[in-house]
């Protein structure tokens, strides 16, 4: 068949498959058009038909150009992705997010003691030696840290030019700070795990030594009020951050049977997923940081809502979405 | 098949028919890189003036700081396939099926720029784009994406209406769409060169100067319309 003839006949299928196109493209005419778009696929592969046809019968290049253009756009429609994992925040929460965690419960195990064994064993240590703190902060911090934590001070836990910041601009800076840092342990995974790896005993083994050292200076009664409303979110959260980084360290280290790009896929597609539970709980952290931590409330309510944070995340993670975890 | 040796990268379709994928190298990601910057640094500036009300618009002023560090690609690649700087380059993000990019992949790739970002300056992502036959960096490798060019909607070049002729038997196929596409594109270039290219095209048939140009436009429009009316 000669490429006019061809033309003539299937023009009128092609403009409708262009209107089509048109109101696919537009999220506003999408949902209006969308019983009218069920013939979509058929007309689709019949796009793909003429167009393998003019390519077949070597039809003239500006042809093929005009019809691949049509076929590729069609394409993208026909094959949009949906984006099940994020599409609800309530959905992605309540089941999506622990679930996925408990499936790589080895891993965040791994993470948790890589943070937490340093930062106990460092917290002892500093309590018993004084000049142990210097090994993990410089002089200068130390000194910051002291005047932070002095209980002579009104608003514990701000510092400096900090002490006269409201709570909202605290809010913004521990979102800044800390969702940066977990989102950092994340991407440090991909250094065959070692960054992940890296930042996790910095932290454990920092967080440990300041713990240890206010408390040896009979500070603690500043600063365990001041860290227990926050502390099981936003040390949870870290240590899944973790957990999520050293999963793709593990695709490349150990893919199994797959290739190592394959691995690095599937465990991203999952430890993606682990990063954006473990923001939530951070801004999460960070409300309360800003909010309760530095508040007035009496000690004894501080520590109560400290225990109940811990029980409320242990619950959570390893009971939230349980009961249909077997429907998938 | 052999691979094709250009950045034109063929993705079989379920129905059969190969799509082309035109990949980005590093040259126009790096310029849409910064075309992005100083979109953030305005986008920075637009919120500035918050920090009349101390600190409650410190506040959001550092919120917007973490925004445009981590979630600004993401934003815009999941709405529209394209920040701002790709759009301009005439870039966007795919997965690498050809579908626009989605939440998960775009928040991989993004999160991910942390790495790539190492020594300095993007040094390994560049390391990672030139040693990849697909210019991908770390994130893109681990998100399944890539960054093509977006689709140049194609002026629909039409066959000039001469007199059809027939060309010489036996022309082979390539010979035959290298004439299709000088009746098409034959005149966006120059004269001189339109006529280089139409003596070396009808090379057996010895036509000279702008009678082989006519020629070329007849046999064109004789493969794509057939003979002249009454004949064959």
């Amino acid at each position: 068949m000669k490429q006019d003839a061809f033309e003539a006949a299937a023009l009128p299928i092609w403009t409708d498959y262009r209107a089509m196109l048109d109101a696919l493209e537009n999220p506003r005419q999408r949902r209006a058009h969308a019983p009218a778009l069920t013939s979509f696929p058929q007309l689709h592969r019949r796009l793909c038909s003429d167009y393998a046809l003019a390519r077949s019968r070597r039809y003239s290049p500006g042809l093929i150009a005009e019809l691949e253009v049509l076929v590729r756009r069609g394409h993208r429609q026909l094959y949009r992705r949906r984006s099940a994992p994020l599409r609800s925040m309530l959905d992605f929460m309540a089941l999506r997010f622990p679930r996925t965690l408990r499936r790589h419960s080895t891993v965040f195990w791994i993470a948790a003691a890589l943070f937490f064994l340093p930062m106990i064993g460092m917290g002892i240590a500093v309590h018993q030696d004084a000049d142990l703190v210097y090994s993990v902060l410089d002089a200068e911090q130390v000194a910051d840290l002291e005047s932070l934590y002095d209980p002579a001070r009104h608003m514990p836990g701000r510092g400096g030019e900090r002490q006269a910041d409201t709570d909202v601009a605290m809010f913004g800076f521990y979102v800044m700070n800390n969702v940066g840092i977990g989102f950092r342990t994340f991407a440090g995974g991909l250094i065959l795990g070692l960054g992940s790896l890296v930042i996790l005993l910095i932290n454990g083994l920092s967080i440990g030594a300041v713990a240890g050292h206010l408390t040896r200076l009979d500070y603690g009664a500043t600063f365990w009020p001041f860290v227990s409303g926050h502390g099981p979110y936003e040390l949870t959260a870290i240590a899944i951050c973790g957990a999520a980084g050293l999963l793709l360290g593990q695709s490349l280290l150990a893919p199994g049977q797959r290739t190592r790009l394959a691995a690095l896929r599937a465990n991203a597609r999952d430890a993606v997923i682990l990063v954006g539970g473990a923001a939530i709980l951070l801004v999460f952290a960070a409300v309360i940081e800003a909010f309760w931590s530095a508040g007035p409330a009496p000690t004894a309510l501080k520590y109560g809502v400290g225990v109940l944070g811990w029980i409320l995340v242990a619950v959570y993670l390893a009971l939230a979405g349980r009961a249909s975890d077997h429907a998938h | 098949m052999s691979p094709p040796i250009d950045t034109v990268r063929l993705h079989e379709t379920p129905e059969g028919v190969d799509l082309a994928l035109r990949v980005a190298g590093p040259a126009p990601r790096s310029i849409a890189y910064l075309l992005d910057i100083v979109v953030r640094l305005a986008l920075l500036l637009v919120v500035m003036p918050l920090a009349a009300f101390s600190g409650f618009g410190t506040g959001l002023i550092l919120l917007a700081v973490f925004g445009l560090e981590w979630l600004y690609p993401v934003a815009f690649e999941v709405r529209s396939g394209a920040t701002p700087g790709k759009r301009l380059m005439g870039l966007m993000v795919v997965h690498d099926d050809g579908t626009p990019v989605r939440l998960p992949a775009s928040l991989i790739r993004n999160l991910l720029r942390a790495v790539d970002f190492l020594p300095m300056l993007y040094g390994v992502g560049l390391v990672s784009m030139l040693v990849d036959r697909d210019f991908r960096r770390l994130g893109d490798l681990a998100a399944g994406t890539l960054v093509v060019y977006a689709d140049t909607p194609p002026k629909t070049p039409k066959i000039t209406r001469v007199e059809p002729q027939a060309p010489p038997a036996g022309l082979p196929l390539e010979a035959q769409q290298a004439i299709l596409a000088f009746a098409e594109r034959g005149h966006a270039i120059s004269e001189a060169r339109r006529i280089e290219l139409a003596e070396i095209l009808a090379g057996t048939v010895g036509a000279r100067g702008g009678a082989a140009v006519a020629l070329l436009n007849a046999w064109a429009a004789w493969l794509a319309r057939g003979a002249p009316e009454g004949r064959g």
